[in-house]
This record gives structure tokens, sequence and C-alpha cells, in this order.
């Protein structure tokens, strides 16, 4: 049984439908890569399986429970939560606690984990994304990439079963992107389930296994990484990795 | 300056000093930690958009913002026994200055709370926190930190509005010079005392704001990473 079963997510902002119907099947340890042209729903996808964002109709089948994402109670809401974290584009972290203090407080606050327990959590999380020494330092005496990292260490605090990433290194100056793509593939390598938008097509290929290609609000194509670089099926796929390695290459 | 005059200046010192300990310094102080915990309540129902206490909220920072304080002490004092209500003249001022400042500073801490990126909130909710969750351990203390110096100066400029509080019979500083002018007529010299411990109060105020607001500093100046990279 797959860990995750998405079907027919859609979503309409203001007369204008952003999904038309999105369906995704995750099994443990898949590394999806979603892409896809800007605007084509990618983030608003990701919104709505997590409730940041509440969707229209589709529903959720998560660890054999199924779920409404239309009419979903807030009970549930917060029991997918805790099997779940996401990392932000913009990295979210709370501007007036450390970076310590950012990995522990859902273990302490929503989980109720004792503080010496929690600290030791979040240090092993620290040195996970390779930050320990920068515990006590606030977001704002961190570079981006620090950042990022220290977000990627709180989601892996709480012991989710997946992670989602909305474009977790396009607010990065390039020189940073590879310390946090580094961590992630660390993570993929440990077994991690993820879903990650993302435009660096190295990581779509080399890391995740899996691709979710999505185009106005549908999906184009859903194969494994392989084939899909190898053997793209639609015109519009070929069409996106065409101008994809022409940047590249520009 | 002759020995006169400064004899009524060291009488009058003592006397400007003791209704600052008793009446000026209480009235401030409690008035500010009743507006606080009121503006804290009034901006809180406003961010989270309470029904009906919403509504509630607004109608009373209408009215307390709309309204000059003078009148408000009078309606309060001289108006509200018509009604069968008698306050004495202290705790009168000290709900009337707690209310109007209340006003106020609901004003500051909502645009405070406004100020907060959304991010803050979905990063809580993503981390498993609960509304009021995030609210007590992430936003409002971001507020609070934002709020700080606009607060400290509602704070000064009531120490110093609480003069008006000798016009209902409350006996502060103010009060306690006018009476010693009543008695010598000397106004220069003792309004102008009066003016220098408002002043000397104030400069404390304003001094005290600046280390507070240094301590708070940590978490949106990156000079404290440097100067302790600098160190290591
Ligand atoms: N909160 C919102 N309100 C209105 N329109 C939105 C909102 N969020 C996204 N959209 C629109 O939905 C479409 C898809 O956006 P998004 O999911 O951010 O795309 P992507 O992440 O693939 O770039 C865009 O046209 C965008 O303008
Ligand atoms: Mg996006």
């Amino acid at each position: 049984m797959s860990m995750i079963d998405i079907r027919n997510v859609k979503k309409t902002f203001g007369g204008t439908e952003v999904l038309k119907g999105i369906d995704l099947t995750v099994e443990k340890g898949d590394v999806v890569a979603i892409l896809g042209p800007s605007g084509s729903g990618k983030t608003t996808f990701l919104r709505c399986i997590n409730f940041l964002e509440k969707a229209d109709e589709g529903t959720m089948t998560f660890d054999g429970q199924t779920y409404d994402l239309g009419h979903i109670r807030h009970r549930d809401i917060a029991a997918i939560r805790k099997k779940t974290a996401f990392v932000f584009q913009n990295y979210n972290l709370f501007a007036n606690k450390t970076a310590l203090q950012n990995v522990m407080l859902g273990l302490q606050v929503a989980r109720h984990v004792p503080k010496a327990e929690a600290q030791k959590i979040g240090m092993a999380m620290l040195e996970k994304v390779g930050l320990s020494d920068r515990a006590d330092h606030y977001p704002i005496q961190l570079s981006g990439g620090q950042q990022q990292r220290v977000a990627i260490a709180r989601a892996l605090a709480t012991n989710p079963e997946i992670i989602f990433f909305d474009e977790p290194t396009s607010a990065l100056d390039p020189e940073l992107i590879g310390e946090v793509l580094a961590v992630m593939k660390q993570l993929a390598s440990d077994g991690m389930t993820m879903l990650v938008v993302t435009h660096e097509m190295n990581f779509a290929r080399n890391v995740s296994n899996k691709i979710l290609f999505m185009d106005n609000g549908y999906v184009l194509e859903h194969a494994s990484s392989k084939e899909f670089f190898e053997n793209p099926k639609e015109e519009r796929t070929k069409e996106f990795l065409r101008n994809i390695s022409s940047q590249h290459d520009a | 300056m002759n020995e006169r005059i400064i004899k009524i200046l060291i009488e009058g010192f003592g006397k400007i000093m003791l209704a600052s300990i008793k009446v000026t310094i209480p009235l401030t102080v409690i008035g500010f930690a009743c507006a606080f915990v009121i503006a804290l309540v009034m901006a809180m129902v406003q961010y989270t958009k309470v029904p009906v206490l919403r509504q509630i909220a607004r109608f009373y920072i209408w009215i307390f913002r709309g309204t000059p304080l003078l009148v408000q002490l009078f309606l309060a004092y001289y108006g509200l026994p018509k009604l069968g209500i008698v306050l004495d003249a202290f705790p009168c001022a000290v709900i009337v200055f707690s209310l109007n400042e209340g006003a106020y500073c609901a004003e500051t801490m909502r645009s405070a709370l406004e100020a907060v990126p959304e991010g803050q909130f979905e990063a809580g909710y993503c981390v498993g926190m609960n509304y009021l969750q995030i609210m007590f351990h992430v936003v409002l203390p971001q507020a609070l930190r934002t709020a700080f110096p606009p607060l400290s100066n509602s704070l000064i400029a009531m120490l110093k509005d609480t003069s008006l509080a000798a016009e209902i019979t409350v006996a502060d500083m103010f009060m306690s010079a006018q009476k010693i002018v009543g008695r010598t007529y000397e106004p220069l010299w003792l309004y102008s005392e009066v003016a220098l411990v408002y002043l000397m109060y104030s400069t404390i105020l304003t001094v005290i704001q600046r280390i507070c607001e240094k301590k708070l500093s940590s978490y949106n100046s990156r000079e404290t990473s440097v100067k302790k990279e600098a160190k290591a």
C-alpha cells in the first residue's frame, strides 16, 4: 500500500481554477520532484495538501486513512501535520528564536517533549545540517543558506514521515545553493520521503526517483525520473526540458 | 534670585517630589499597566477578528481617541455623579488615564501584530502548533518588540499628561506647585521648578527605554553576531 495517495485535488482562486485535478502517489522513501513552469500551481498544490490552503475538492489517503480535502476536520489537520513537515522558499524561521530554539519549539510546545530532551534532539538535528556551532544565533544573524539548513533541521526534529519542500533554494544566492542541496541529498540517501518543488534539474535528475510535471493546473507527466528525462512523452515536457537546458547553456 | 526665592524653591522641591512619589508616579505606573492590558486585549480581539468583541473594541477606541482627555476627566469626575456614580479623584483619574491610554496603545499593538509576517504563522502550523501557541511563543513576542519604542513614547507622554489630573482635584506634583504659587505669587520660579522635575522623570524613562531597546535588539540586528564573531 502506498504511503500517500492523492486524488483529484482542485483549487480555485477568485474564479480562476489553479489546480484542475492533481493526482499523486508517494511510496515510503520516494523523493518526488515537482517540476513545471512558474504559475503552474506547484506551490498551491503543496499548500493544499498541508492545509495552508483549503482545497475545493480532492482526497488524500495517508497511512491507510482517507480524508476529504474539501471538508477536512481540524482534528484531522492536526493529526496529519504531526506526520509532515514543510520547508518554505523563504525559510520562515521564527525571528524571535535562536537556531536551536527554532528546532526545539515544535517538540516542546506542540508535542510537550521535556526541555532537556528537546534540546538534545535539537542539537543533533543542527549537527546533521552542519550548524551546531550556530545554535545560539538568531535567524537574522545567519546567511540564507544557513537559515534554510536550520529550517530543514526544524523539519527533521519532529521526525516526520514526509517533508514537503517548496523551492528550497530559489531565494538563495547561487553560491549558497550547494550547501542546502547537499543536506537534502543526504536526507534522500538516509531514506527520507520527500516532495520537492524545484527548478534544480540536477537534483531532479540525480536525487529524486520520481517526477511530477505540472503545467497550467494539470499533471502532464507522473513518471520515474529516468523515464522523464530520457524519454519524455508530452510535447510540452520536451519544450520545458529544452528551455531549461538552453537556460543552463546560456 | 534672592534668599526668599531660594527658600521657596527648596520648600517647593520637597513638596513637588513628595507629590510626585505619592501621586504622579503611582498614577502613571498603575494607569499605564492597566492601559497595556486593555491594549493587549483590544488589539488581540481585532487581530484575531473575534466577532462582536472586535466591534466593541473599535467603538471604544473611536470614542477615547476622538475626544479630549481633559473632557473625559471632567465627564468622569463631575458628570458621572449625576448618574449616581461617584468616584474619588485618584481612582477616577486612574480609570480615565487607563482607558484613554489603552485606546492609543491598542492601535500601536494592533499594527505591531499586523507587521508580523504571515509566514511565521504558517511555519508554526507546520511544526504542529495551534493558533494560541503560535500567538504566545512567536507572534506576540515579535509584536511586543516592534511596539516597544512607540509604547515607551506613550508612557513618557502619559507621565506628562497626568498633570491634567490636577484639574479634577488630584493632588499631583503640578497641583502642589500651583498651591505654592497661590501662596507666594512666584509662578515663574515654581512652574519652572515643576517643569524640571517632569523633565527629570521623562529623562529617566528615556534612559531606561534605551537600555531595554539595546537588550531587546539581539534578534533584529546583525550587530551581536558580528561582535561574537570578532571575539571568536
Ligand atoms: N493566494 C492566492 N490568491 C490568488 N491567486 C493565487 C494565490 N496563490 C496563487 N495564486 C495563483 O495561482 C496560480 C498558481 O500559483 P502557484 O501555485 O504559486 O504556482 P507555482 O508555484 O507553480 O509557480 C498563479 O496564477 C497564481 O497567481
Ligand atoms: Mg511556487
